[in-house]
């Protein structure tokens, strides 16, 4: 097997008193899309920064592209493409500049620069913009430059932080195919996020994190296997209602949750489930059955509870 | 590293071609309006007064080459205050350039190394309109900008170092209120420092503008030094080098967390 392009053991990141990320170990292969799926303040973004060379380990080890992050900084980061989570383009500059100025820090001559701008512009939809300020450009555009920029060293490894967070749907969507693109060209990519779909859509691998620590880990299909069920029959019933048969459906299911708006089956067979509810007299308001998402393996582990 | 920090000054430059148009103006408007207001109109007074006796030169001689140790000093420390919170903490670039294999150190001295650009260009287009005041000639105007730079560079390090601990921008408007004024007013820029009481002047020759302006005037008028040039450039210096120092500590803990 190849050696990985992050080996991470035991690695550990604490901020006085507080730990952000408490002994977690990973790896990511060459070519695959990673994923650190996790609800804030779940050590995501620490972990990023650890793995980008810019945030000092506070335990453990961690190898980057084969080489350490304590000593080999410079050379990492010559290495890798960041897209942070918060943007931070120059806004004073044109897109063109923001693009030649990562460049010139990477030490690329302005003809290699210009070259590869040219097809990043292309790559990121903003050939129009050259010459414009960043300033008034959307919030998907943004975005999008700044991938562009990630990529003008054209990294073997690219740290992407919530790429998508605050886009609207199409901005998403045409940044995933943009991703799947780099993908498809052999670019490894670790991504953060906290959209489940996201990292269905994106992720070979990913690890879901709570708490500083890693809760779980495989790809989106066989951790649905493992802690979901295939389907889930949705039961609505108007707030309040005093008897929703909970003790009666038991055992139609894998397991039942219930939450003040509904009560959720994990089943195998969603539609057979509602005929047995049906059957045993329980009238909800209305029933969905759907298809278990990662969404359900994310709350599962994680919990309901509401983190601030 | 050195080759590294340029990178940081050639993005310096970058930002100005697309923002000197706010500066420039000032920068050839400043000189002439002051010297203007204080040095013609102020000095005629002072001249045809007591004045004249104390300083024993026209009053706009006297003040001009003061004024150029001081504009280095405000340049150095705008250019160090506002732009540098900007890059650490309102647009964050400082943390986009170390995610490349720019360092901490790469940016303090890049940072720097482009103030010191600039004040060349702004020093020396102050000492070409002081010689069209008829304040000093040509050769001896060009030759106050070496330690003007220096004096600016003396307040750029250890602002930036200052800049770089601020949570806060309400630090920078205390630091220009009860710093940088009245290091301004009070250096012997308008007046030799030897009229303020006895108790303060003392404090005033441990301030390094009394020191630039020394060495300016000094330099810009061919006369006698108070304190030895070599030792206020070394005093200079030493501001710059220990202010270098701590920003690279301060911007460090700051940024690499």
């Amino acid at each position: 097997m190849t050696e990985p392009l992050v080996a991470a053991h035991a690695l550990t990141k604490t901020f006085g008193d507080f730990v952000a990320v408490d002994a977690v170990d990973f790896e990511v292969r060459p070519g695959e899309v990673f994923g650190f799926l996790g609800p804030n303040g779940a050590g995501k973004s620490s972990t990023m920064k650890m793995i980008g060379a810019v945030s000092p380990l506070s335990g453990g080890t961690l190898r980057v592209l084969g080489l350490d992050p304590g000593t080999d900084g410079p050379e990492i980061r010559s290495r890798l493409g960041v897209v942070p989570q918060e943007d931070n383009l120059d806004h004073e500059l044109t897109v063109y500049e923001n693009l030649l100025i990562y460049g010139r820090y990477f030490g690329l001559p302005r003809k290699v620069i210009d070259e590869r701008v040219t097809e990043l512009l292309e790559f990121a939809q903003l050939q129009d913009r050259r010459q414009s300020t960043v300033e008034p450009l959307s919030g998907g555009m943004k975005r999008r430059l700044t991938i562009a920029r990630g990529l003008i060293n054209q990294p073997e490894l690219l740290l992407l932080d919530e790429p998508t967070t605050g886009l609207d749907p199409q901005a998403r969507h045409l940044l995933w195919d943009r991703l799947y693109r780099l993908k498809q060209e052999g670019v490894t990519q670790i991504i953060t996020t906290h959209y489940m779909d996201e990292a269905e859509q994106l992720c070979d691998r990913l690890v879901i994190m709570d708490g500083g620590k890693i809760v779980a880990e495989g790809s989106p299909a066989s951790l649905i296997a493992q802690y979901s069920t295939r389907e889930v029959l949705e039961l609505r019933f108007p707030v309040g209602t005093e008897d929703r048969g909970v003790g009666r459906i038991g055992d139609l299911a894998a397991r039942v949750e219930e939450l003040p708006d509904r009560v959720l089956l994990y089943t195998d067979d969603a539609d057979a489930a509602a005929e047995s509810v049906a059957a045993r007299g329980i009238v909800p308001e209305s029933t969905v059955t759907r298809r278990s998402t990662l969404e359900d393996v994310f709350l599962r582990l994680t919990g309901r509870r509401l983190v601030d | 590293m050195a080759l590294t920090s340029l990178r940081v000054v050639e993005y310096g430059a970058r930002v100005y071609r697309r923002t000197w148009r706010g500066s420039v103006i000032s920068t050839f408007l400043n000189p002439v309006l002051f010297l203007l207001a204080m040095g013609v109109g102020l000095g005629t007074l002072v001249d045809e007064g007591s004045g004249g006796a104390t300083i024993d030169l026209p009053y706009l001689t006297f003040l001009a080459p003061g004024l150029l140790a001081a504009t280095a000093m405000q340049t150095a420390a705008g250019d160090s205050s506002y732009p540098v919170m900007a890059g650490i903490k309102w647009r964050k670039t400082y943390e986009a350039a170390l995610a490349t294999p720019i360092g901490v150190g790469d940016l303090v001295l890049g940072h720097l190394g482009w103030v010191g650009i600039r004040l060349v260009f702004v020093t020396g287009v102050y000492a070409v309109i002081m010689t069209l005041f008829g304040a000093t000639t040509l050769w001896q105007g060009l030759l106050s900008i070496p330690p003007a730079v220096l004096t600016g560079l003396a307040f750029a390090a250890p602002v930036t170092a200052y800049t770089a601990r601020l949570k806060q921008e309400t630090g920078l408007s205390n630091m220009f209120r009860f710093g940088i004024v009245p290091l301004f007013l009070f250096s012997g820029t308008f007046f030799p420092v030897e009229q303020l009481p006895d108790a303060i002047e003392p404090l005033a020759y441990a301030t390094p503008l009394w020191h630039g302006v020394s060495l300016c005037r000094g330099l810009a008028l061919g006369l006698d030094f108070t304190v030895h040039p070599l030792l206020s450039a070394a005093y200079l210096a030493a501001w710059m080098v220990a202010g270098g120092l701590l920003a690279h500590r301060f911007m460090r803990r700051r940024l690499v967390v």
